[in-house]
């Protein structure tokens, strides 16, 4: 069974690279580090496909592409920058939370940028 | 066993070519046509409601088929709060209006009986057969009636409700606490581990003893458990001394809580240590996935189904994907939230996979809130990843409400519970 999963994550992993490069999919090897390319002219998921699903869970309680309802804050509508200091403050617990910061700490940097650059183009390329 | 991947491995792994392959390890659609994009959803539920909505508004291509029986929905979640009075049932009441109006999936009033994964089609009561490219089950949980002696679905239905199933259970757990006399005597009796919500029962003791304290205000509360310690336990006992001083007493496996059969006409249970009388009886039994689970050979030996965790999908048959209290989904609880968070997972790896494309790795993602009392509210929270061992939670995330939070802390968590309702809801049926 290990073995297995090991072959899926490969294979996940893999996506994630190949589009954090914005090129090709065998690209992959050499661009790990690489910003990812802008592509606004494509919507967001396509181009961010892991942010796109690590940002998913966030609308339980933001709100479907964090627009809220309710007394939770919205996260639509801020920037990528705002976005990404605000995780990396959760996740240091300089920001005050009671919640965030339990999930902030989930996630690396590079997992954080991906997700502010989601929220922060989703109005843009997801309306 | 435990081998971790570092980068230079994933790209070693890349360049020989091992991720091409990997492609064949998710199941291919078996339809004749290339291109046909139709999924089927059993189950308009926390999983299968949110993973309809996302895969319609993820790829606006894919047909989406829900099938559910249930014209109006009532949440587990909350459903707590009306038996502590504090909702309504209308409260708690989802409809699929929006998801067939705004998001054009297809809802069918029916239940599905039968599934031939060879053939990707699945038969509903009605006779009606679907075809499907993919299918996701998410059919929650049935209860194992056998498991206690002198139980059985109609004593639940009666006189000793689960309310784990929210509805006329729980109109009915609820109109016998209003019936109860001042004074009287509440047994829940919660079942061992892997169950639906892992903090539901305590929260329910938490909300009852807020209606007893005012109006039958002599009346206590026995939670007689076949476990040694139960989910934000600490925090639990705590609100419980400073809410309900002596009204709610917690009785563990080693204290005699597991409970070994029950008498509907007598209104006892027993206990490995004697008979309890109760006033009102709680039995939340056992359980395991849901039927159409079982029927379509989706389950193992432990009642509940094996996926693999990146997709969700059945490692038992290829193109069914199963999500929710359903699947066993690793250090995940059996949380709405969960089943949400499930949902999409899968809903965004089938848009990928009819792509032809390996689906992103997931994080996911938990936070369950309990109420005590209005205004008084605690959390435990889990962030998952994946690894070779399946789905394990991060270490260094998640986690329960400090032991320490101050009276702010509880209301702003109260706040934010019924904030999380209202998205939660709003994410998956509206
Ligand atoms: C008292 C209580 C409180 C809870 N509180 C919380 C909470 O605060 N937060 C939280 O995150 N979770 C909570 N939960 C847990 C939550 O309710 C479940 O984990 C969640 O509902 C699981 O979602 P699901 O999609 O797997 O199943 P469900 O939501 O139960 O949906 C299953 C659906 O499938 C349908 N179905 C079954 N079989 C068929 C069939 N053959 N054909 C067609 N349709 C079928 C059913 O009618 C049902 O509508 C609570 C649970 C309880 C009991």
């Amino acid at each position: 069974m290990a073995v297995k999963f090991r072959v899926w994550l490969t294979a996940c992993a893999f996506s994630t690279l190949a589009l954090a490069t914005g090129s090709g999919a065998f690209a992959a090897g050499s661009g790990a580090s690489s910003k990812p390319a802008k592509q606004v002219q494509v919507k967001r998921g396509e181009a961010n496909p892991r942010g796109l699903v690590l940002s998913l869970s966030c609308s339980s309680c933001h709100g479907t592409d964090g627009t809220s309802v309710g007394i939770i804050p919205s996260i639509s509508g801020r920037s990528a920058e705002y976005l990404e200091a605000a995780l990396k403050a959760f996740k240091s617990g300089t920001r005050y939370s009671t919640v965030m910061s339990r999930h902030a700490k989930g996630y690396t940097d590079e997992e954080i940028r991906l997700i502010a650059d989601y929220f922060g183009n989703v109005s843009r390329n997801n309306k | 066993m435990t081998h971790k991947l570092s980068r230079r491995d994933f790209n070693k792994l890349l360049l020989s070519g091992v991720a091409g392959s990997a492609i064949g390890i998710f199941g291919t659609s078996n339809k004749a046509f290339a291109g046909s994009k139709r999924v089927v959803v059993i189950g308009g539920g926390f999983g299968g409601a949110a993973a309809a909505k996302y895969l319609r508004k993820l790829d606006p291509s894919i047909s989406v088929t829900l099938v559910e029986p249930k014209a109006i929905f009532y949440t587990c979640p909350f459903s707590n709060w009306v038996l502590g009075g504090l909702k309504t049932m209308d409260d708690i009441a989802q409809t699929y209006t929006v998801l067939k109006n705004k998001y054009q999936i297809n809802i069918i009033a029916d239940s599905a009986v039968a599934v031939d994964a060879s053939k990707g089609t699945v038969k509903l009561k009605s006779g009606k057969v679907l075809n499907y490219d993919r299918l996701i089950v998410s059919p929650g949980i049935d209860f194992k009636w056998d498991s206690i002696p002198g139980y059985s679905e109609s004593v639940a239905g009666s006189k000793m409700p689960h309310a784990y199933q929210a509805g006329p259970q729980t109109i009915l757990l609820h109109k016998q606490l209003l019936d109860m006399k001042n004074g009287g005597r509440v047994l829940i009796c919660p079942p061992a581990n892997p169950f639906r919500c892992p903090p539901g029962p305590y929260e329910r003791a938490s909300l009852i003893a807020g209606y007893l304290k005012a109006k039958k205000p002599n009346s206590k509360i026995v939670i007689l458990d076949p476990k040694d310690k139960f989910s934000k336990q600490a925090l639990f006992k705590k609100g419980w001394e400073r809410l309900y001083p002596g009204m709610i007493e917690w009785r563990s496996v080693a204290a005699g809580g597991k409970v070994t059969a029950v008498d509907a006409a007598a209104m006892t249970v027993t206990t490995e240590f004697g008979v309890e009388k109760g006033d009102v009886i709680n039995i939340i039994p056992p359980q395991k996935a849901g039927k159409i689970a079982f029927d379509a050979g989706l389950t193992d030996a432990t009642g509940w189904c094996p996926i693999n965790p990146v997709s969700f999908e059945s490692t038992i048959h290829p193109g069914i994907h199963v999500i929710g209290d359903a699947s066993i989904a690793g250090a995940m609880p059996k949380s709405g939230f969960a089943a949400s968070s499930q949902g999409k997972v899968a809903a965004a790896a089938i848009v990928r996979l009819f792509q032809g494309k390996v689906p992103a790795a997931p994080s996911l993602v938990n936070t369950c809130y309990s109420l005590l009392a209005p205004g008084y509210g605690i959390s435990v929270a889990g962030v998952y990843k994946l690894t070779a061992e399946g789905i394990v939670e991060i270490k260094e995330a998640g986690g329960v409400t400090p032991i320490t939070a101050d009276d702010d802390q509880l209301n702003e968590e109260a706040m934010f519970a019924s904030g999380w309702y209202n998205n939660i809801v709003h994410d998956t049926w509206g």
